[in-house]
């Protein structure tokens, strides 16, 4: 029994070692470090080694000398081991050590006795495993986004795989990229239509969601029922078999190539999940509070705008939000509406800019990051909001 | 009394409803129903500019004498299809100038020269003149005559408005259209795009929801790929994975994990061999299907997140308590508080992947066996430019769409009212 679960302890805890080497290595070959091998079975059996000794030596010395001369031993023996002069990297690999050894903490010779301690151990090291993993399937695309963005297209021709960034070159020169695409590719007119469009579609959406989310959730009229209902249809029915027949009436009416006519189709298409949104919000507010309203001899006009509105703030800023980002992301209507150059939004202008072959991806790649950094931003910044207002509402995509 | 009151409670509804309505009905309504009209009809991209009469101006000199000039209006009708008919023609002059031997479809009267051209078929061209010459013998402003512009109009038939109807785009849509391969890539592509979505969702979930440190910035980062730009997210997927200098071909190459760079986006199929079997894999369509999973999964994972949150604590001491393996306790406990959250996600992202365009659009343009139903219509809409074949497969989808609904609304929507 307890060879067993020291054998799954020693193999799980190894592999998850192997694990964020590998990582951390492929990371190093992208600064440029030149590696050809993985080095997997090397690297797990060390870390069986490593495992092994960190059990058996148990609480005989403190947990802190403990890890730093474990780490040590293993950093040395993997200096020796591999074929590598860097000593950032060496140093790394250190650090990873000791955030490992460290994690191993709460076993030892006796606890791996405990009931279920197998499994135990599997679902640990899975979490530990899962949240690396995960992490960097996330943020390695919009890493490799940002330092392109910072490269020149000879550079990466030579070595795709250096991603180094030369901090000794001047600043110009390093953001050689977003001056172009400033300077002869116009991105300061995408940037501004887009917020145009953006905030025009928030400001628009509002001023049509409120009154109509106020009496959704609180006047009772004939269809009251059926509206509901249909929001939340209609906001199941995709963009794509819109596409045609506005793209047929936009043309006749000329409203294509113009912002006002993009203005109309974002808030069209806002509205059901603002409405949505904001009823459910504006039922939790007491009626009382609106009662009190009446009596003053407010009118529904008063009564929202001096009642609901300053009540309901959070929810209308993370609706505020959302419509935000849904439109300043919106690419298939910018696609079908506009093919002026003169009149392109930031996500339409870096298809365009994809379009031709000859665009260097370093161009490429710092559109795309102008076009996700406010968006990046506006999340992280109130993520609280826009959260909540996920679960509650489920915003389409 | 309560009885007007309530009468103004519905005025007052109304009044509130009513903007958002309208705008509703018009962009989002109306053209599903536009959809049915267009899609019965033998109607081209060029079709849809209304036909307009056209005249270009042009200044010359007679002789030597520069109080006469002759203008060329060269007039032509803009459709290569359709005729004009009644057509009008009006071009102001300075005053003091008057037309020498006009054509006699045409009269002078106050400054103005109207003409009445009758019918123009399709194509129609002529090459128009008029001679002016200043009745007081000076010398006339060339620039100044050539900035004023003709005014023309007529009456065209808008093919959009007509009668003619056709049953030809579905038959299209039906017969000539790969429809069995369309139809079945969609579903490939929607239902694993779903499943694994919701998978990594539920793996996610259960990571996040053990006490970390730092949960809350861990929720932040896998909701990245969901809030961010797509057209972003999907060129520097691209670019990784570009065989010729994508980053991952070149570390698989590197670390010698393959031995040539891989198409991944722009092969249809990859042969495996797995114990002896020759597989046949859709590559191009899998690499789309897990870049959807990447991008989508986060909306899973946060809805699990919020209900695994909602489990009472109570139930895993419980557990405890009965000596239960974290597997069972997943298995018992877990599973079924979260069964419904997924039934209802599993359906909402299905129709939404059902749907989805820009994605397989920006990564492989639907080449390479991703063509897809709503891909589909973009390619018949605007590269084939056969608008009414493009409505046809919207309406195509609409229906499919319905039965979803309705399926979903037997099955769940009970379920989802309880949640």
């Amino acid at each position: 029994m307890k060879f067993k679960s020291l054998t799954v302890f020693l193999v799980i805890s190894s592999f998850f070692l192997t694990c964020i080497l590998s990582i951390w290595k492929i990371m190093s070959t992208l600064q440029g470090l030149n590696f050809t091998d993985l080095n997997i079975t090397g690297v797990f059996f060390n870390g069986i080694l490593l495992s092994l000794l960190f059990v058996l030596i148990g609480n005989r010395i403190n947990h802190l000398i403990k890890i730093f001369l474990l780490s040590f031993l293993f950093s040395l023996l993997y200096f020796f081991f591999n074929e590598t002069s860097a000593y950032w990297y060496i140093f790394g690999v250190f650090l990873i050590t000791v955030f490992f050894t460290n994690k191993l903490k709460k076993y030892n010779i006796q606890s791996l006795t405990e009931d279920f301690i197998s499994e135990k151990i599997i679902f640990d090291f899975i979490t530990l495993f899962g949240i690396v993993f995960f992490a960097f399937v996330i943020l390695f695309p919009f890493y490799i986004m940002l330092v392109t963005s910072f490269k020149t297209q000879i550079a990466l021709l030579v070595n795709p795989l250096d991603f180094s960034l030369d901090f000794s070159k001047s600043f110009a020169e390093l953001f050689k990229s977003y001056f172009v695409i400033f300077d002869t590719y116009n991105f300061g007119r995408y940037i501004l239509i887009s917020s145009a469009v953006s905030i025009g579609t928030v400001i628009v959406t509002l001023l049509f969601a409120i009154p109509a989310a106020y009496a959704v959730a609180r006047l009772n009229f004939f269809g009251k029922n059926f509206l509901s209902t249909s929001i939340l249809i209609i906001y199941m029915f995709p963009a794509i078999v819109l596409v045609i027949p506005l793209y047929t009436v936009f043309s006749q009416l000329g409203l294509r190539n113009s912002i006002f006519g993009l203005l109309i189709v974002y808030t069209a298409t806002t509205l059901p999940v603002a409405i949505y949104m904001l009823q459910g919000y504006f039922k939790s507010i007491p009626k009382e509070i609106e009662d009190a309203g009446i009596m003053d001899g407010q009118s529904w006009f008063g009564i929202i705008l001096k009642i609901i509105i300053p009540l309901s703030l959070p929810a209308i800023t993370s609706v505020a939000l959302y419509v935000f980002m849904i439109a300043w992301n919106e690419f298939l209507f910018s696609l079908m509406f506009l093919d002026s150059p003169k009149s392109f939004t930031l996500s339409r202008a870096i298809q365009y800019l994809s379009g031709d072959a000859e665009t260097p991806r370093q161009y490429l790649m710092a559109g795309s990051v102008i076009v996700t950094l406010p968006v990046l931003f506006i999340f992280v910044y109130f993520e609280k909001y826009l959260v909540s207002g996920l679960t509650s509402g489920s915003v389409k995509g | 009394m309560s009885d007007t009151l309530s009468k103004l409670e519905k005025r007052t509804a109304y009044t509130l409803v009513l903007p958002a309505v309208l705008l509703v009905f018009a962009i989002v309504l109306f053209p599903i129903f536009a959809n049915v009209w267009i899609s019965f009809k033998d109607i081209k991209l060029k079709d849809i500019r209304i036909p307009e009469p056209r005249a270009k101006k042009i200044v010359k000199s007679i002789s030597e004498n520069q109080s006469e000039l002759k203008i060329i209006y060269k007039l032509r009708n803009s459709s290569l299809i359709q005729e004009i008919r009644n057509v009008q023609f009006q071009d102001k002059f300075p005053k003091d100038i008057s037309p020498i031997n006009l054509d006699s479809r045409c009269n002078f009267q106050s400054k103005k020269v109207i003409c009445n051209f009758g019918n123009w078929e399709a194509k129609y061209r002529e090459n128009f003149e008029i001679a002016i010459k200043n009745n007081n013998g000076e010398i006339i402003d060339k620039k100044k005559i050539k900035s004023q512009k003709p005014i023309l109009s007529g009456k065209a038939d808008n093919p959009l408005l007509s009668t003619n109807f056709t049953l030809d785009n579905f038959k299209k849509v039906f017969y000539e259209n790969n429809f069995v391969e369309l139809l079945l890539t969609t579903f490939y592509f929607t239902f694993f795009g779903t499943v694994g979505a919701i998978i990594f969702g539920i793996l996610a979930a259960q990571l996040v929801n053990q006490n970390i440190q730092g949960r809350t910035y861990m929720r932040g980062i896998l909701l990245f790929p969901y809030v961010g730009p797509v057209v972003a997210l999907a060129y520097t997927w691209t670019l990784l994975l570009d065989p010729n200098s994508g980053t991952l071909n070149a570390l698989l190459v590197n670390f010698n994990i393959i031995e040539k760079p891989i198409n991944l986006l722009g092969q249809k199929y990859i042969t495996m061999s797995i114990l002896g079997f020759e597989l046949k894999l859709r590559l191009a369509l899998t690499t789309v299907i897990f870049f959807e999973i990447w991008r989508y999964f986060p909306l899973a994972f946060l809805f699990i997140l919020a209900r695994l949150q909602a489990i009472p604590q109570s139930l895993y001491e419980a557990a405890d308590v009965d000596g239960a393996s974290p597997i069972q306790k997943f298995i018992h406990i877990t599973l079924p508080q979260i069964t419904a959250i997924i039934s209802i996600l599993f359906m909402i992202r299905f129709i939404w992947n059902f749907n989805k365009f820009e994605d397989i659009f920006l990564l492989t343009g639907g080449a390479s066996g991703t063509r897809t139903l709503p891909i589909n219509v973009y390619q018949q809409g605007f590269a084939v430019s056969d608008i009414g074949m493009g409505s046809a497969v919207s309406i195509v989808i609409v229906m499919l769409l319905i039965s979803f609904m309705v399926i979903y609304f037997r099955l769940i929507g009970k379920k989802a009212n309880e949640i």
